[in-house]
């Protein structure tokens, strides 16, 4: 009986082994383009070295599905013939259609990836490259420039040219070539001075979400921001900033100026550096490029910087002390927590600077430096506390030892006549 | 009129007994009379925890929402309340540490054999109380560490054959730590454990009374002298007990209790989370000990070595002890150098590692 159980298992298993192994994926389909390439030697062998990196192939797409072609074909003459619809290579000034034939098309591309954007050739074409490349300058880049060709990489892989973190070194490699760049009379310092900034610091440390390139100029409508659009790029990531400079007396002041506006005045463009109270006051005070020392500007601004380093000051001393009394096991966490809406309020301070409004600006400092000083006192009162503590300590220590010694000498003197021994009795 | 006063009291309770027994009741003087002490202090100690631990509770909120708070308002706003909270703290560490001393003198001065088997019995059940308390008073400030403590601790408690997942729901009442497990840990701390250790702390130091204090086998008995428990032996234990309000009181000024960050369960454990000293020991052991051990689950053994260790270490004056009534010396000494030496070694290595 046992034995009849077990056979229509035995009888299955193969079956399904059988279902399963017809279920495998087919191999892939023959391939001449790749086999022969591979075979040559020189440029024309390099297509077919780099194609296994590409995200084309990764998807099933092969040569002749850009370049046209019968890739089951054995022989050269049929396999690259016209008659096959084979094209071969397209002129630079028509490399954005090639791609566009198939990343334009939203039934195409939804077969692979239903979120991707189409609009890259649309976006392209109102571009400074996309332009220039309408005039016939084929030195301007299309897409293969940024994405490469034959190993094109999907974006998020770090290995792509256009990873965020690699997108500078991209664009610098055509915009910080100043042979490439003579022609068009712009700077080639744009990577030079990026590389300074706290932008690439933070990129570079893994920060994705720091601006490249691509963040403030975009990406395929590549073209620089407008003087009045600045505030704007900006504005997108730096929202608060943004809205107390709009409503600024500076705001359409720096609009009008020449040579970039808006943020860019004060904190440049590619090069901006960590903001600190030295653009405000001292020797490299931005301000004092337009209020020379001893107007009422120069003034509010050398108050701003006062204001700003007080506060940071104030709260750095009242931390310092709070923590050397956590350290002789104070419990001070609760001054510890607050010191922390301290810090908001110097955020808030740095944040109301930008509009430029001194009455403004002097209520998160107000409200900071009150926290700094209940801070502060709630430390010095622990360490006063503690001091209090081993005092008291250092007292019932004394007089515990008096008492001990006290009885000490009691017990002497009452065992003095041999009183409270007895000799054993057992 | 003060004289009738007091023979109209000891009419009514008997006190001139209570005089006559400590004008009687006299002391071994002998190479080992020091570690008598140790059992003093640990009595001396849990006064402290009944005083500190009455005063906690004026403030103390046992719920998950005020639990904290209430602890940092006794450290910070309370008059004397980190004094009283880190005295707490400490003398429960000390008490636990000076126990486990006592118990050790009581082996190797073989002080368990009869008539004293009860006695015995008695301390080693107050130990499991003490540790009981340990456990369940580490959780009531309601910190961090604290709260990943239980929750690893009433783990293991889980993984006790059969009973384990009752225990753990019984513990922690419900599938994890939380505020049922703090109101029945705080129910515990205050009301069961005190119970049950004011019954046998009663018994314990009754016994001694009854039997006297013992003198260990290898001193001749009529080399013993003896003095008096009152005043003498007295005097001295009141000198150890005010040595031992100096240590508390230092350690209490000097290195304050800490109170650490209020319990997040969403949060991740924090690193190197391991339980109190007194039972790292235990949780070292369970960390070497493979997950699967022939055909038995790893922490599966280590407890059951424990229990089975537990009882065989309740059960001394049955083995240590042949029937003749002659203490079997080097088994017990042998086998209690092995106890202290894991203990030691296992702690020192949790603590470090």
């Amino acid at each position: 009986m046992r034995a009849l159980q077990i056979r229509p298992i035995a009888i299955l298993i193969p079956i399904l082994a059988a279902a399963l192994a017809a279920q495998q994926v087919s191999p892939p389909a023959k391939d001449t383009c790749i086999e022969c390439h591979t075979a040559m030697d020189g440029p024309i062998q390099k297509p077919a070295l780099l194609i296994k990196d590409d995200i084309h192939i990764a998807n099933g797409l092969s040569c002749a599905d850009c370049h046209g072609g019968d890739r089951s074909s054995d022989d050269p003459t049929v396999a690259m013939s016209k008659a096959k619809g084979f094209v071969g290579a397209p002129k630079r000034t028509a490399i954005p259609q090639f791609c566009a034939k198939c990343h334009s098309s939203p039934d195409f591309m939804r077969r692979f990836r239903p979120q991707q954007r189409v609009d890259q050739f649309e976006l392209y074409k109102t571009s400074v490259h996309g332009k220039k490349l309408a005039e016939g300058d084929d030195n301007v880049a299309t897409c293969i420039d940024c994405h490469s060709v034959h190993d094109i990489r999907a974006v998020k892989n770090p290995q792509s040219p256009v990873y965020p973190s690699r997108l500078p070194d991209t664009c610098g490699r055509c915009h910080a070539d100043a042979n490439k760049m003579a022609k068009y009379g712009i700077p080639t310092n744009q990577l030079d001075q990026y590389h300074t900034s706290v932008h690439w610091a933070d990129l570079k440390n893994g920060d994705l979400a720091a601006p490249n390139c691509a963040s403030c100029h975009g990406n395929h409508g590549a073209k620089p921001p407008e003087v009045a659009s600045v505030a704007a790029v900006c504005g997108s990531c730096h929202v608060l900033f943004a809205q107390n400079y709009d409503k600024s007396v500076h705001q359409p002041i720096f609009s009008g100026a020449s040579g970039g506006g808006g943020c860019i005045v004060c904190h440049s463009n590619h090069g901006i550096h960590k903001p600190s109270t030295a653009m405000l006051a001292g020797p490299k005070a931005v301000c004092s490029g337009c209020h020379e020392p001893g107007t009422p500007g120069a003034k509010t601004a050398g108050q701003m910087a006062q204001w700003i380093d007080g506060l940071g000051e104030a709260l750095k001393h009242s931390e310092a002390v709070l923590a050397e009394a956590d350290k002789a096991g104070m419990e001070v966490s609760e001054a510890q927590v607050r010191l922390d809406d301290g810090r908001d309020d110097l955020v808030k301070a740095r944040l109301a600077m930008h509009t430029f409004d001194a009455e403004e600006m002097h209520k998160p400092i107000e409200a900071g430096m009150a926290i700094a000083d209940e801070t502060l006192r709630a430390g010095q009162t622990a360490l006063h506390e503690k001091n209090v503590r081993r005092v008291g300590l250092a007292v019932s220590v004394f007089f515990i030892a008096v008492t001990v010694a006290a009885l000490w000498f009691f017990i002497r003197r009452l065992e003095a006549s041999g009183s409270g021994y007895l000799e054993s009795s057992n | 009129m003060a004289a009738k006063a007091i023979q109209w009291v000891d009419d009514r309770l008997g006190l001139s007994e209570i005089r006559k027994l400590a004008d009687h009741k006299t002391v071994p003087v002998h190479s080992a009379t020091r570690w008598y002490y140790f059992g003093g202090i640990t009595l001396f100690l849990i006064g402290i925890q009944i005083i500190t631990g009455t005063l906690l509770l004026f403030y103390y909120r046992p719920t998950v929402a005020e639990g904290f708070d209430s602890v940092r308002f006794i450290m910070t706003r309370v008059e004397f309340g980190w004094l009283i909270r880190s005295i707490h703290s400490w003398s429960a560490n000390l008490l636990i540490f000076v126990a486990f001393i006592h118990m050790f003198s009581v082996v190797f001065t073989h002080a368990y054999r009869p008539p004293r088997e009860l006695t015995w019995a008695s301390g080693i059940i107050l130990l499991g109380l003490m540790l009981g308390f340990g456990f369940s008073g580490y959780l009531l400030p309601w910190n961090q560490i604290s709260y990943f403590a239980t929750k690893v601790g009433t783990d293991v408690a889980r993984s006790t054959p059969m009973v384990g997942e009752a225990m753990a729901r019984i513990l922690r009442g419900g599938d994890d730590v939380g505020a049922a497990t703090l109101t029945r840990f705080f129910a515990l701390h205050v009301m069961v454990l005190p119970i049950i250790t004011a019954a046998l702390v009663g018994m314990h130091v009754l016994l001694v009374q009854k039997n006297g204090m013992s003198t260990p086998p290898w001193i001749p008995a009529d080399r013993v002298r003896h003095i008096k428990f009152f005043p003498n032996f007295f005097l001295r234990e009141l000198m150890v007990w005010y040595g031992a309000l100096a240590v508390l009181g230092s350690l209490a000024a000097l290195f304050p209790w800490e109170l650490g960050i209020k319990a997040d369960p969403f949060a991740s454990a924090p690193k190197g989370i391991r339980p109190e000293w007194y039972f790292l020991a235990q949780f070292y052991t369970l960390k070497l000990i493979p997950s699967r051990v022939w055909i038995f689950e790893g922490e599966l053994l280590g407890i059951a070595g424990f229990g089975i260790g537990a009882l065989a270490w309740a059960l001394l004056p049955v083995w240590g002890v042949r029937r003749s009534g002659e203490v079997r010396q080097k088994l017990v000494t042998g086998a209690a150098i092995f106890v202290v030496a894991y203990l030691a070694v296992f702690t020192a290595l949790g603590y470090f590692k």
